[in-house]
């Protein structure tokens, strides 16, 4: 179905159920849908998986989501920083799982959810601990470990221009995440900066096509 | 006389063929940006998602959108391309990657190297594109002091830390030798203050001469 549009962030997740898997798209800043995750955080979800490539920064935003308990569990490649010190109490005290995955793996698993591949033989990893538990199958001369796709119930992400489609395109290195989350998701819900006409948008520059997104909400 | 960090860098920038696709890893690494020759044409890629990265931004440049893998503000020079996570990545992945530039706690004798995780029990893992980087690269080269602090070798015969990737390491430049690491063993290639014997006496591990 052809995207709808939000006046609100608030409307446009309201529906997020407990126990959902949430991939949230931006690296560090850049790219980060701040004010879905706001509007998550006032809608009340509790139980959630959240895939992100940090486990947030500061007092804000993701930070504040696990700081009020609401996660269970964070599948992402780069916990620690100097300012991730909410994730970093609540793993200490037990409070929150972690799956660490390499950010190429974390990247293609996704992009292997939104394609339909069932799994996928990646050379990332191999012999070292975040290889323990995975199958091995040496392919021309190579060892390889089999990945599994990584699906959202729902992508909250980030774009620059929407057009009245639901064609997205992104800025500069705020595309991160974005195109392949979008496709890795039930429910793909974006944040943009600016709705334009239907047919403004270069075809040829359309970078998440608007099959993939399902709500927008303009900031 | 030993090298310091930017002697270093300027070693690796003199080994980079002019016009190779490079990436310069989180922290010490990025110095070589600031050694490459005018002209030389590389290209720098940044692993959350562009081609042809420009130098630090400063002042009116600064963009929150363009960051570079560090989260450090970057500018774009002509020619730049930008590009979502798993391209990216496919980009190391499928070998398109000339050359990158890591920093290391150990390299082995063997190429392994050891970067992301200290292994310490209360250590929160955090891997972001490391291994990624590791493996995929055509060449990887290692810039790291050869000692730590407290006086231990960080070219071993096999790694004590967690692995980051298994024989991936090409080159390790260190401020007391560059280090060639081949099929039959750890060549010497240059030394900075300090003899091949001397050098020889302090690691574990059997060295070549060039």
């Amino acid at each position: 179905m052809t995207a709808r549009f939000f006046e609100t962030a608030g409307e446009a997740v309201a529906d997020i159920r407990d126990g959902s898997t949430v991939l949230v798209g931006g690296f560090g800043m850049a790219g980060m849908p701040v004010q879905l995750i706001d509007a998550l955080i006032a809608q009340g979800a509790g139980d959630l998986t959240i895939v992100s490539n940090n486990a947030g920064n500061g007092d804000t935003g993701l930070a504040a989501l696990l700081a009020q308990g609401r996660v269970r569990k964070v599948v992402c490649s780069f916990p620690r920083q100097t300012d991730s010190w909410v994730f970093d109490g609540l793993y200490r005290a037990g409070k929150i799982e972690l799956e660490v995955v390499p950010q190429g793996n974390l990247a293609e698993r996704m992009r292997a959810a939104g394609a339909g591949i069932g799994a996928f033989y990646s050379p990332t990893a191999v012999g070292t601990p975040l290889a323990e538990g995975k199958e091995t199958r040496e392919i021309d001369g190579r060892t390889y470990l089999l990945e599994y796709p990584v699906r959202g119930d729902v992508a909250l992400i980030g774009a620059h221009r929407c057009d009245g489609l639901g064609n997205l395109v992104y800025r500069k290195t705020a595309r991160n995440f974005g195109p392949v989350m979008a496709t890795a998701a039930a429910l793909v819900v974006v944040q943009v900066d600016e709705i334009v006409d239907t047919g403004s948008l270069d075809p040829e520059a359309v970078v998440t096509p608007s099959i993939y997104v399902d709500r927008v909400v303009r900031i | 006389m030993s090298l310091d960090k930017n002697a270093i860098a300027e070693q690796i920038a003199a080994d980079i063929p002019p016009g190779s696709y490079v990436n310069l890893g989180i922290g010490q690494p990025t110095l070589v940006a600031d050694h490459l020759a005018a002209g030389s044409g590389v290209v720098l890629h940044t692993e959350n998602g562009m081609l042809n990265m420009g130098p630090a931004a400063a002042g009116d440049e600064v963009d929150p959108d363009l960051i570079n893998a560090g989260k450090i503000p970057v500018t774009e020079l002509p020619g730049s391309a930008y590009f979502h996570h798993a391209d990216s990545f496919a980009m190391m992945r499928g070998g398109h990657l000339d050359v990158c530039v890591l920093g290391a706690f150990q390299v082995s004798a063997g190429g392994d190297l050891a970067n992301w995780h200290t292994g310490e029990p209360d250590a929160i893992p955090a891997v972001g594109g490391a291994m990624d980087l590791a493996i995929g690269a055509r060449s990887v080269y290692v810039m790291m002091t050869l000692f730590t602090k407290d006086g231990s070798a960080k070219l071993v015969p096999s790694c004590t830390y967690p692995l980051t990737g298994v024989g991936c390491v090409d080159r390790v430049y260190t401020d007391l030798a560059t280090f060639l690491i081949t099929g039959d063993g750890v060549v010497v290639r240059d030394t900075f203050g300090i003899s091949f014997d001397e050098l020889a006496s302090r690691l574990d591990v059997p060295l070549l001469r060039p």
